[in-house]
This record gives C-alpha cells, structure tokens and sequence, in this order.
C-alpha cells in the first residue's frame, strides 16, 4: 500500500513520518514515533485509553487517521511532565490513587487535560461528563473525579 | 407505577488461594554489592500493588527502608515458582514465601556484619535505616552498604535467601466429604439502598456501605484503593454484566466488549468503606488476601434491595430491567 508522508508536532517537537495510507494516528504514534502512552483498547471508539489532544480538541487516536493529521499540534500524557516534575494532572492521580493497572489512565488524563483547558473550575458533574467515554475496570471512578477535582483547585491556586 | 426504595444486607466468608494440587509459591531474595535487595518471584504485578507490598514484606524483615528493594517479577520461566496472583492469594502466599528468604538473607547479613565488628550475629539488630548495631551499644554499628560489600569482595558470601510456602492439597474426607479447600478467610458486609421503578423495571443504587475484616492492612491506601474499585465492579456484576445481554435468544448476544455494559462514572453509588483489621495468624504480618472479596457481598445486598422494593426475587444475574419486568409480571403485581 502507498507510504503517505505525515508531518505534525507531538508534544512541541517535530515529527515527520511515513505511514501506509488509512494508518490510525494511535498506530503512528506507538509503532512509528515511540510514543506510546495512548493505548489500544477497543480500536472503535468506544474505551477512550487512546484519547490525545489535536490542535486543542479531545480525539479518539484509533478513529483519527495519521494522514488527515499533518500539520496539527498533538498532545498525548508522554508530554504532560516537564523536566522531570509531574503536571498537576499526574500528581493529583498518584496522590489520589486513581491508577491501579493504569491502562486507562493516559486516555482519562487526556480527558481530563481538555477539560480543565477549557473549564479550570469544573463542577463534579463536568468532570463526570468529561469522562464519560473513557473506561475504567479497576477504580470504581471516584478516585479519578477526585484527582480531577483536585488538579483544577490546585490549578487554580498556582494562578491567584 | 411508582419509584420504590428498598435496603439489603449482605454478608460474605471469602477464601484466600486456593486446593488444587496443593498452592505454593516460592521467593529468593539476594543483595546487590551495594547492599541493596532483591526479590525475585514469577508472581505477576497486573496493577494490584504485588510489587510494593512484596518490597515492604522484605524490607520489613530484614530491617532495610522499602526503597532499597527491587522486586523483579519479569520472568516465570526464570523466576521461582509461583501458581499466580489469582484467587486472592498473592499476598498472602508468595508474602509468606518472601518472610521465609529474607530471614535467611538477613541472617547472612548479620553473620558477616559479626565478624566485621566482631561481635556474636545474636548481639545485632537492625535500625530500618540501612544500618547494623550491637544491641545496647550502638555507638558500635556497620552499614549494610559496607556489610554487603564485605560479603561480596571479602568474605566471599552471598547474602541470600530461599523461601518457600505450601498450603499442601487437601484430600476430602472419606465419611464426611469434608475438605479445606482454601485457607484465611477474610469477611465482609454490604448494605445497599435502591430505587427501582417498577413501569420501566430501572435500578438506581443509592448508596452502598461496605465493612470488610481483610486481617492486616499492610498498605492501608492501596487496601482502600482495591476495595472502592471492587464495591464499584460488584454492582456492575449485580445489575450490568453479561456476554448475552439480549436474551433469551443468543443470535442477539454481543459480539465484543462494545456491547458488554458496565457502569460509567455517571451512574456511582453513594460508597462508604470501613475496614476493620483483625491480623491472621497466618498470614504475612497478620494479612489476607482483600483481591476478589471485595466485589461479592455487593450482589446479595442490592438482589435482596430489589426484594425489599418491589417484593420480587431475582436469581439470574444480571439484575436487568427486563428481569425485574418479568418477574413482576409473575407475581401479578403488575
Ligand atoms: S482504543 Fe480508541 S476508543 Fe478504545
Ligand atoms: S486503572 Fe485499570 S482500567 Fe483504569
């Protein structure tokens, strides 16, 4: 099959790559660039483990094809800490306790990153409807609208 | 037609491991040049905290802080055996089995740090710093770090340790049939509160309140952690769950984990956790296994809340609307 070549930012750092034509962006990103903190869980659109943000927007990777992806800005959790200290997001998860196996995790911090971008000051019922196409088997959820919760106030206390 | 409230309790024995050809797991524990510890098992981590609690059993024992462990899990071909981290028994067995090698290593340990202070191994004991002391004198100490590499580049030891637990396969009794198919009980209790509307045959569960007796808490954190996600899964078991959710003809069944429905954030009971810690007595300091336990007593408690709010019984899980519909529809009550 044709090789298209795809170019894009992943976590602020260019990326250029040849993909076969019809290639998934979640394939791109784990087996071509290395990236793979978003994950394959259903591979249709209905787990939300690989969720990344395209030029600001919540996407599904695994319903995102690689080649309608050149030129956008693509965020995924690989890129969230910064030279070595956790973002808010990842702290208030671990503090929070809100991973045990951790395959969903990515996909809710994502989901929840595109939340508090556009909501810094969610009410339990955002951050419920923000993750609500994400699943989780091992958490029973509240500790993940905890940690959420938590990273939005703690947001919110590093700007005033 | 009407929204009607109903409360179930339920209480629970769950076993720990199991009695198939008998359950052992084994361990081995050595130290690094360095003085650091590893475990090695072949019991898999697969995000239940196997690793952390197998770091602090050993660190325990053999009086190290828990960050100078490695557990290594990598390899069950390699690795010693284990029968796997099922049946809630990972704790518990191979915890057990990591008590028994790091006794031993840290009886090498304070072999060789007795000869380098010179003193008798019985006079020593460990600060849990990293450090080795002569009882009652401790101006006089070595550190780990320096007893391990005596032990590697001096005295030619190796600080090590073999550690093995069976729970040995019991055969059932002739007359009786009795048996011991399992050991370590842990225990729990629910009450659930529901609503179910009887028209639509839809259950909301209100709130559950979950006390559960799990012996010792060695990780009081991740303990809670496990039980939260747990009460959350045994309502989903109760009320959500199936490979067949469209039955009673197969044709309609679902195909893959799309069609296979679970309970989203939006649909969280109220969920209140007590755990009381009552340690075993033979359990790795006093623990049991709290892995599957934790989402059962929630189904007896919201099939009995059902029962309180609309008067029937169902026994087929799970609870669906359909279910709840076709059994009122029996009684006649609607
Ligand atoms: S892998 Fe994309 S939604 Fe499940
Ligand atoms: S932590 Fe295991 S799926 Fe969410």
């Amino acid at each position: 099959m044709a090789k298209v070549p795809i170019q894009f930012t992943l976590n602020g750092s260019e990326k250029a790559e040849f993909v076969e034509s019809g290639a998934t962006l979640l394939n791109a990103l784990r087996d071509k660039v290395g990236d793979t903190s978003p994950k394959g869980g259903c591979h249709q659109g209905t787990c939300g483990a690989c969720s990344v943000i395209i030029d600001g927007e919540l996407r599904l990777s695994c319903l995102t094809l690689a080649e309608t992806c050149s030129g956008a800005a693509i965020i995924t959790t690989a890129g969230l800490a910064e030279g070595g200290v956790l973002h808010p997001l990842q702290r208030a998860f671990l503090d929070a306790f809100a991973s045990q196996c951790g395959f969903c995790t990515p996909g809710m911090i994502m989901a929840a990153k595109a939340l508090l971008d556009h909501t810094p000051d969610p009410s339990r019922e955002d951050v419920v409807e923000a993750l609500s196409g994400n699943i989780c088997r091992c958490t029973g959820y509240e500790p993940i609208i905890q940690a959420v919760l938590t990273a939005a106030r703690s947001n919110s206390q590093n700007v005033a | 037609m009407a929204i009607r409230r109903g409360r179930g309790v339920a209480a629970i024995n769950y076993p720990t491991g199991m009695n198939l050809g008998g359950d052992p797991t084994q361990a081995l524990v050595h130290s690094t040049p360095t003085g650091n510890f590893m475990v090695t098992l072949s019991s898999v981590d697969l995000g239940q905290g196997m690793k952390q609690i197998m770091a602090q059993i050993c660190a325990e024992t053999i009086g190290v802080p828990t960050d100078r462990v490695v557990v290594d899990t990598a390899d069950t071909d390699t690795g010693p055996h284990c029968m796997g981290t099922f049946a809630s028994r990972g704790t518990h067995r191979a915890g057990n089995a990591v008590i028994q090698a790091a006794r031993e290593a840290r009886q090498v340990m304070l072999e060789v740090a007795a000869e380098e202070l010179e003193v008798d191994a019985r006079d020593l004991e460990t600060d849990g710093q990293g450090n080795i002391l002569v009882k009652g004198a401790p101006q006089k100490s070595i550190s780990i770090f320096d007893v391990a590499l005596s032990a590697h580049f001096k005295r030619g030891r190796s600080i090590s340790g073999r550690g093995m637990f069976l729970i040995p396969r019991s055969y059932p009794e002739k007359e009786t049939g009795a048996m011991k198919p399992s050991t370590c009980y842990a225990h729990a209790c629910t009450v659930a509160e529901v609503e179910v509307d009887d028209e639509t045959g839809e259950v909301t569960v209100l709130t559950v309140k979950n006390i559960f007796e799990i012996g010792r808490a060695l990780n009081p954190k991740m303990v809670e952690q496990q039980l939260v996600g747990g009460s959350w899964m045994g309502i989903s078991h109760a009320l959500y769950e199936t490979t067949e959710p469209y039955y009673p003809s197969r044709d309609h069944g679902g195909t893959d984990f799309n069609q296979y429905l679970m309970p989203g954030p939006g649909d969280l009971a109220d969920t209140e956790i007590i755990v009381l810690e009552r340690p075993s007595a033979d359990g790795p300091y006093g623990a049991k296994g709290p892995g599957e336990m934790c989402a059962n007593p929630q189904i007896p408690a919201v099939a009995n809340a059902i029962f309180d709010a609309v008067g029937v019984r169902v026994d087929t899980l799970p609870i669906t609307p359909e279910r709840i519909l076709r059994a009122l529809k029996a009684e006649g009550t609607v």
